[in-house]
C-alpha cells in the first residue's frame, strides 16, 4: 500500500506516516519489567505462552531422558521407584498441561488468531494476560513441587484411591489437583478470548463461510474446551476435598465410587487429545496449502470433519476404560464411537493428500515438517484403530504399546506440527527468516531418534511390557529393546539443540523476511513482519477463503476507527458485517495482580481451608481494580460524509 | 528403519511364561491375537498407501525455487480428486464397518462362557502381591494363597477380582486380556488353559512404588496333578522335625513375621501379607520378583527394602542363627 | 507512464458512525459471559450427574439421612423466582441510561442476593448430614457450597455495579454491564432453582 495515500481518520486527513505515529501512540505498550507484568497486546502475550510453554517441553524432555537412563538396563538403581514415581507423573503433566496445550492452543491461538481476523488486538486482552500469569503461577507450584521432593507421584490421571487421602498421604497429589485447576482455569480464559475474538473480531467480509481452516479449528477447540475442561476441574477439585476435608467422594467405604472419578476424567481426558490434536491439524492445513501453491482442496470437508471430531470427541471417552470389565453392550458402543472418530480424520488426510498431488510442493521448512507429521501421525493415527477393538485394548492396555500409541499421535500430532508452524510464523514473529540447513538437521535428527524410541516401544508392549514400572527383571530379556529405545533419545536431544541454535542464530542474524516471505492467503501476512502493536494501519477486509489471495488490487481497508483511543471493530458472527465498536482496555498491571492473589489462595489451600477465606477477598480486590472503569466510554464521531471513491 | 526394527524385534529372546501378547497358550489369547494380525494387515497396507500416495504427490510437482511460486488452480485436477477422494472416504467407512464386525464378534467368542463346572478362584490385589483364595462353603476346604495361581487344564476358570486397597490390574498376556481390580467392585471373568505350563502375569494398573514388582504366575496342571495339590493345601502347616526347625518357628511366632503373616497351625494368623502355610510349594517369592531359594529368601526377610524399596515389609534384624533357623523352618513348609 | 507509477488507490469501508455501546446479543461482554455460564454450567451438571451416579450405587437415598428440612430450602426458592423481577427491570431499564432507575434495581437486586445468601448459611444447619459422612453428604454440600459461591460472587458484582451507578460512570458500556449482570443473575438462579429440585424434591418424590 502506497505510503502518501490520503486517508481519513477522526475526520481528518492525514497520511499513513503520520498516522502509524498517532496509532503507535494510542497503542503503545509499556516495555522492560514492566511491560513484562502488564503488556497486553495478544502477539507479546501470545509469544510468552510459546516460549514458555518450550521451556516446559524441554524441562519435560528432561525428565523423559531420565527415565529412558533408568531403563537402559534391568534393575537398574539409578533412580529409586519414589523418584521414577515422581519422574513419570512430571513428565506426563509437564508434557500434557504445561506445554502440549498452552503451546498449541494458547500460543499460536493467541499470536495467531487476532491477526488472521484482520484485528486489532485479541477481545479482554486483560483476561488473555490473567491466563498466562496463571499458567506460569500452576508451572511453578508443579515445578516447586518437584524441587522440594513433594512432586506428585500418582500418574497424570491421578486415579482414585490411590491419589486418595488413604494411600497418598503428604502433599505431592495436593499439587497435583491445584496445578490442574490453575491449568484449566488458564485454558478457559484464553478460550473464552479466542472464541469471542473469531466470532466477533474477524475483518468485514470474512464470513462464516470464508473463514480459514485454521479459524475454525480455533473455534471447535475453543468450544472443546468450554465443554470438557470443568470435568476435569470437577474431577481434581472433588479429589481435592476428599483430600483435604475430608468428604467421600472417591471413597467406597463411604458410598463414595472409584470409577465416578474415571468418567470424570476421560470426559474431559478424550476431548484433550482433540485439543492437542487439533491446533496440529490446522497448522498443517495451513502449510500443506501455502507450499502447493493452491488452494486447499476441500475446505467444506475439512471444516465439517474438524466440527464433527470436535462432537465425536465428546462420545469414545469410555476406551480408556474397557479392562474395567464394563457391559458388552456400552463396550461395542464405544468401539462404534472411537472407530467413527477415524472417519473426520481419514477425510482431512484425503484432502491434504489431494492438495499436494494437484499442487506444486516447494519443501520449505514447515512443508518438511508437514510431511514428517505424516508419515509420523498416521501410525499413531491406525495404531488408535487397533486400539479400539476392546479385545485388542484389554490385551495391550497399559503396555509400552499404548505409550507407543499416544507418543506417535501427541509428538506426531502436536510436535511436529508444532515446528512446522514455529518455522512458519518465526518471520512474522521476527522479521527474519530460519535457516534452511539447520532447519533439515533438526528435522532428520529429531524424526530419526523419534521413531528410534518410539516405534521400538510397540514391540516392548507386545512383549508384556507394562507402563509406569521402575524397572524389569533381567529374565523379561526386555534390555535389547529397551537400550535401543534409549539410544533415540540422543538424536532427540541432538535435533533440539539444533533447532534452540537456529532459532536463537535467525532472530539476529536471519535473512529479512518482508510481510510475506512464504506467500501465504492468510491476513496476518498482510502487515509487517514483526506486526505493529495495532497490527494493522488499516484494519483489511475480505473477498474470500483465501484473504489475501483473492484480495483485489483495490480491495477495501477499514476507516472512520478512532486513532486517540484503542478501538477496535465488532463484527457480526455470521456475515461480519460491522455492528459496533469496543474499546481495548489497554495495558494493566491489575490482571498479574490479580492472579498472584489467586494463586497465593490456591496454593495456600493446599496447606488450610482458611485460605480460601482469606484470600478471597483480596481476589475480589485486584478484580474490581482491573475492572473498575476509568474514564469514559467513547463517544462516536461526528456524522460527517465519508471520504471514498 | 521400520523395517529393521521389526526385524531387530522378531530377533529377540523369548520371555519365560509366555509373557507375549503374540504367543498366547489359551484359546482366547489365541482369538485376540488373531484379530490383532486381523486389523494389523489392514491398517499396515492402510499406511503404505497413504505414505506411498503422499511422497508420490510430494515428488509428482516439486520445485526448488526459495520464493513463493505463483498460486494457480486445477479445476480438472480438483475435479478428479472428487471422485478419489469420495471413493477413498467409502472405503475407509468400509474397513471399518468391517473392523467393527470382526471386533464384536471376537470378543463375544473370548468372553463367552461355553462349559460349566468351573473352578471358581478369587484374586484379591493387595499393595503389591496378589491373594489367592479358593473358596469352598466350608471354610476348612478353602485354600489360601499367594501370587501363584494354580489351576486345572481344560476346565474353566472363573476369576473373581476384588482389591483391598487401590486400583490394580491382572493381566496375563499369554491367557487373556486384563481386567482391573476396582476396591468396591467386585467382577468375574473367565479363561481355560489347554496346556501345562506357567504362564507369567504382572500388574497393569499403575499402584505405587512397587508396581513393577508385582508379578504372578498362573500354573497349569491335569486335573489329576491339581487336586492333589489342592490337597496338599488344605493341609495346617508341616510341624517342625528337628531342634532347628523348631527354633525356626519360634523365631517366626517371636518376631515381627507372625504380625502379618499366616502360618495355618501355628499362632501366626494375620492376613496383611501372604499366607506362607506352604511356603515352600512356590517357586518364587516377593511376588514372582526372587527366586524361593534359601539365600533369595535371606536376603528378603533381613531387608525387604532394599530389594523392593517402599514394600510392606520391614526389615528384619537376625543373629545368624535366629536367620538360619528361620529358614530352615520356612523351607519344610510344604 | 505516469498512470503506472500511480498507487492503486484502495477502496474503503469507513465505519466512523458505527455505534461504540452495544445492548443485546451483539455485545462481547455479553458473549463472554454466556461462555462463562456454560463453563460454570458445565461443572453444576457434571456434579448432577455424579450426584444421580452416586444414587446408583447405594440401595436407599439418601443413604441412612433424612432428607434435608424444607423451611429454608424453599424460601430461599421463592426469593430466587421473586428477584427475577428486579434483575429483568434493571436489563430493561439499562440501555435508555435511567441511572435512577438502574440503581433502584440493582439495590432491590442486591437486597435479595444479600436475603438469599443470609438463608443459605442457615440452609447448611438443616441438610440433616455433615459433608464429611459419606459420598451423598459430600455431594450435597459441594453442589450447595457452589451454587453458595455463585450466590456471593452475583452478590458481590451487583453491589460493585451499584457503587459505580451511584457515580457518573454508569454510562456508556457500563450500562450494558448492568444488563448482563442480569443475565447472570439468571443463571444463579435457574441452577439454584436446580438444585432445589434435586436435593429437596427428588428425595421426597422418588
Amino acid at each position: 500500500m502506497a505510503t502518501t495515500e490520503p486517508v481519513i481518520a477522526n475526520g481528518k486527513d492525514t497520511h499513513d506516516t503520520e498516522l502509524a505515529w498517532r496509532l503507535a501512540r494510542t497503542w503503545y505498550q509499556p516495555r522492560g519489567v514492566w511491560g513484562w507484568l502488564s503488556n497486553t497486546h495478544h502477539t507479546a502475550v501470545g509469544i510468552r505462552f510459546m516460549v514458555t510453554a518450550f521451556i516446559f517441553l524441554l524441562l519435560g524432555g528432561v525428565l523423559a531422558a531420565l527415565m529412558r537412563l533408568q531403563l537402559i538396563k534391568p534393575e537398574n538403581s539409578l533412580l529409586g521407584p519414589d523418584l521414577y514415581n515422581q519422574i513419570f507423573t512430571m513428565h506426563g503433566s509437564t508434557m500434557i498441561f504445561l506445554f502440549a496445550v498452552p503451546m498449541m492452543f494458547q500460543g499460536f491461538g493467541v499470536y495467531v488468531v487476532p491477526l488472521m481476523c484482520g484485528a486489532r488486538n485479541i477481545a479482554f486482552p486483560r483476561l488473555n494476560l490473567f491466563s498466562y500469569y496463571l499458567y506460569v503461577g500452576g508451572a511453578l507450584v508443579l515445578w516447586g513441587g518437584l524441587l522440594t521432593n513433594t512432586g506428585p507421584d500418582v500418574g497424570w490421571f491421578a486415579y482414585v484411591p490411590l491419589s486418595g487421602p488413604q494411600y497418598s498421604p503428604g502433599h505431592r497429589a495436593d499439587i497435583w489437583s491445584q496445578m490442574i485447576t490453575f491449568t484449566e482455569v488458564s485454558a478457559l480464559g484464553v478460550a473464552v478470548c479466542l472464541a469471542t475474538t473469531i466470532l466477533r473480531y474477524r475483518a468485514p467480509g470474512m464470513t462464516l463461510n470464508r473463514m480459514p481452516i485454521l479459524l475454525w479449528e480455533k473455534l471447535t477447540i475453543s468450544f472443546m474446551v468450554i465443554f470438557a475442561m470443568p470435568a476435569v476441574m470437577v474431577a481434581s477439585g472433588l479429589l481435592l476435598l476428599d483430600r483435604l476435608v475430608g468428604t467421600h467422594f472417591f471413597n467406597p467405604a463411604e458410598g463414595g465410587d472409584v470409577l465416578l472419578y474415571q468418567h470424570l476424567f476421560w470426559f474431559f481426558g478424550h476431548p484433550e487429545v482433540y485439543i492437542i490434536f487439533l491446533p496440529g491439524a490446522a497448522i498443517v492445513s495451513t502449510v500443506v496449502s501455502c507450499f502447493s501453491r493452491r488452494r486447499i482442496f476441500g475446505h467444506t470437508p475439512i471444516v465439517v470433519s474438524v466440527v464433527a471430531t470436535g462432537f465425536i470427541g465428546f462420545g469414545v471417552w469410555v476406551h480408556h476404560m474397557f479392562a474395567t470389565g464394563l457391559p458388552q453392550l456400552s463396550e461395542s458402543f464405544f468401539t462404534a464411537a472411537s472407530l467413527m472418530i477415524v472417519i473426520p480424520t481419514g477425510v482431512q488426510f484425503f484432502c491434504w493428500l489431494a492438495t499436494i498431488w494437484n499442487g506444486r510442493v516447494q519443501m520449505r521448512l514447515p512443508m518438511l515438517w508437514a510431511f514428517g507429521f505424516f508419515f509420523v501421525f498416521l501410525i499413531g493415527g491406525l495404531s488408535g484403530v487397533m486400539l479400539a477393538s476392546v479385545p485388542v485394548d484389554t490385551q495391550v492396555h497399559d503396555t509400552y504399546f499404548i505409550v507407543a500409541h499416544f507418543h506417535y499421535v501427541l509428538i506426531g500430532g502436536a510436535l511436529f506440527p508444532m515446528f512446522a508452524g514455529l518455522y512458519f510464523w518465526f518471520p512474522k514473529m521476527t522479521g527474519r527468516m530460519p535457516d534452511g540447513a539447520l532447519g533439515k538437521w533438526h528435522f532428520w535428527l529429531f524424526f530419526i531418534g523419534f521413531n528410534l524410541t518410539f516405534f521400538t516401544m510397540h514391540f516392548l508392549g507386545l512383549h508384556g511390557m507394562t507402563r509406569r514400572v521402575y524397572t524389569y527383571l533381567p529374565d523379561m530379556h526386555w534390555q535389547g529393546l529397551n537400550r535401543l529405545a534409549s539410544i533415540g533419545v540422543a538424536f532427540m536431544t541432538a535435533g533440539l539443540l539444533v533447532f534452540i541454535a537456529n532459532i536463537l542464530r535467525s532472530r539476529r542474524l536471519g535473512a529479512r523476511a518482508g510481510d510475506n516471505p512464504w506467500g501465504d492467503s492468510g491476513l496476518e501476512w498482510g502487515t509487517s513482519s514483526p506486526p505493529p502493536p495495532y497490527n494493522f494501519l488499516h484494519p483489511p477486509t475480505v473477498n474470500g477463503r483465501d484473504a489475501l489471495w483473492d484480495a483485489a488490487p483495490d480491495q477495501a481497508v477499514v476507516v472512520g476507527l478512532r486513532d486517540d483511543i484503542r478501538e477496535v471493530l465488532v463484527t457480526h458472527s455470521l456475515d461480519s458485517n460491522p455492528q459496533h465498536k469496543d474499546e481495548d482496555p489497554g495495558p494493566s498491571i491489575w490482571p498479574f495482580l490479580a492472579s498472584v492473589a489467586v494463586s497465593a489462595t490456591f496454593v495456600g489451600s493446599i496447606f488450610t481451608p482458611w485460605a480460601v477465606p482469606y484470600g478471597a477477598p483480596l481476589v475480589i480486590i485486584t478484580l474490581i481494580g482491573w475492572l473498575w472503569p476509568r474514564g469514559h466510554s467513547p463517544a462516536p464521531l461526528p456524522q460527517r460524509t465519508s471520504w471514498s471513491h | 528403519m521400520i523395517a529393521a526394527l521389526f526385524v531387530i524385534a522378531q530377533a529377540m529372546p523369548l520371555d519365560p511364561g509366555r509373557h507375549n501378547i503374540l504367543r498366547p497358550g489359551a484359546p482366547q489369547g489365541s482369538h485376540i491375537e488373531w484379530l490383532y494380525w486381523v486389523i494389523f494387515w489392514i491398517v499396515f497396507a492402510v499406511y503404505v498407501l497413504l505414505i506411498l500416495g503422499f511422497t508420490r504427490a510430494g515428488a509428482r510437482s516439486r520445485s526448488d525455487a526459495v520464493y513463493p511460486l505463483p498460486v494457480f488452480e486445477d479445476k480438472e485436477g480438483d475435479e478428479r480428486a472428487k471422485w478419489a477422494v469420495g471413493t477413498a472416504i467409502a472405503v475407509t467407512v468400509v474397513t471399518l464397518f468391517v473392523v467393527l464386525v470382526l471386533s464384536v464378534v471376537t470378543g463375544k467368542k473370548a468372553a463367552g462362557l461355553t462349559s460349566k463346572n468351573p473352578v471358581t478362584i478369587q484374586v484379591i490385589g493387595h499393595q503389591w502381591w496378589w491373594e489367592v483364595v479358593y473358596p469352598n462353603p466350608q471354610a476348612d476346604l478353602t485354600v489360601t494363597t499367594a501370587n501363584e495361581i494354580h489351576v486345572p487344564v481344560n476346565t474353566p476358570v472363573v476369576i473373581l477380582t476384588n482389591s483391598s486397597d487401590v486400583i490394580h490390574s491382572f493381566w496375563a498376556p499369554g491367557i487373556t486380556g486384563k481386567r482391573d481390580l476396582l476396591p468396591g467392585y467386585s467382577s468375574a471373568f473367565w479363561f481355560k488353559l489347554e496346556q501345562p505350563g506357567t504362564y507369567r502375569g504382572q500388574c497393569a494398573e499403575f499402584c505405587g512404588l512397587q508396581h513393577a514388582h508385582m508379578g504372578f504366575s498362573v500354573i497349569a496342571q491335569s486335573l489329576e496333578d491339581f487336586q492333589a495339590w489342592q490337597q496338599q493345601q488344605l493341609k495346617p502347616a508341616a510341624e517342625p522335625s528337628n531342634d532347628e526347625t523348631s527354633r525356626g518357628r519360634a523365631v517366626f511366632l517371636t518376631h515381627a513375621c507372625q504380625m502379618c503373616h499366616t502360618i495355618r497351625g501355628t499362632d501366626a494368623g494375620s492376613r496383611l501379607g501372604p499366607d506362607l502355610t506352604h511356603l515352600a510349594t512356590r517357586n518364587m517369592i516377593a511376588a514372582e520378583t526372587l527366586p524361593n531359594s534359601r539365600g533369595a529368601l535371606a536376603g528378603w526377610i533381613l531387608d525387604p527394602q532394599r530389594i523392593k524399596p517402599g514394600a510392606e515389609m520391614a526389615p528384619n534384624s537376625l543373629s545368624p542363627d535366629d536367620l538360619q533357623a528361620l529358614l530352615a523352618y520356612l523351607q519344610t513348609l510344604q | 507512464m505516469e498512470s503506472l507509477r500511480e498507487p492503486i488507490r484502495p477502496l474503503t469501508l469507513d465505519v466512523s458512525d458505527v455505534p461504540s455501546v452495544a445492548f443485546g446479543p451483539s455485545n462481547t461482554t455479553r458473549l463472554a459471559n454466556v461462555f462463562y455460564m456454560t463453563i460454570e454450567g458445565m461443572m453444576f451438571a457434571l456434579l448432577f450427574a455424579s450426584y444421580f451416579y452416586l444414587r446408583t450405587r447405594v440401595q436407599q437415598w439418601p443413604p441412612g439421612h433424612l432428607a434435608p428440612d424444607l423451611r429454608y430450602g424453599v424460601a430461599n426458592a421463592i426469593i430466587f423466582i421473586l428477584s427475577v423481577i428486579p434483575a429483568r427491570w434493571v436489563q430493561k431499564r439499562a440501555p435508555s441510561g435511567d441511572r435512577a432507575a438502574i440503581r433502584i434495581g440493582l439495590m432491590v437486586l442486591a437486597a435479595f442476593a444479600l436475603l438469599a445468601t443470609a438463608i443459605r448459611v442457615f440452609e447448611f444447619t438443616t441438610l440433616n448430614c455433615r459433608w464429611s459422612d459419606d459420598a451423598y453428604s459430600s455431594t450435597l454440600w459441594v453442589l450447595i457450597g457452589m451454587h453458595a459461591g455463585h450466590l456471593v460472587t452475583e452478590l458481590i458484582e451487583t453491589i460493585v455495579l451499584l457503587a459505580v451507578a451511584l457515580t457518573d460512570k454508569m454510562e456508556g458500556t457500563r450500562l450494558a454491564d448492568a444488563a448482563i449482570n442480569s443475565d447472570y443473575w439468571y443463571f444463579v438462579v435457574v441452577t439454584g432453582l436446580l438444585n432445589f429440585i434435586f436435593i429437596y424434591g427428588l428425595p421426597r418424590l422418588l
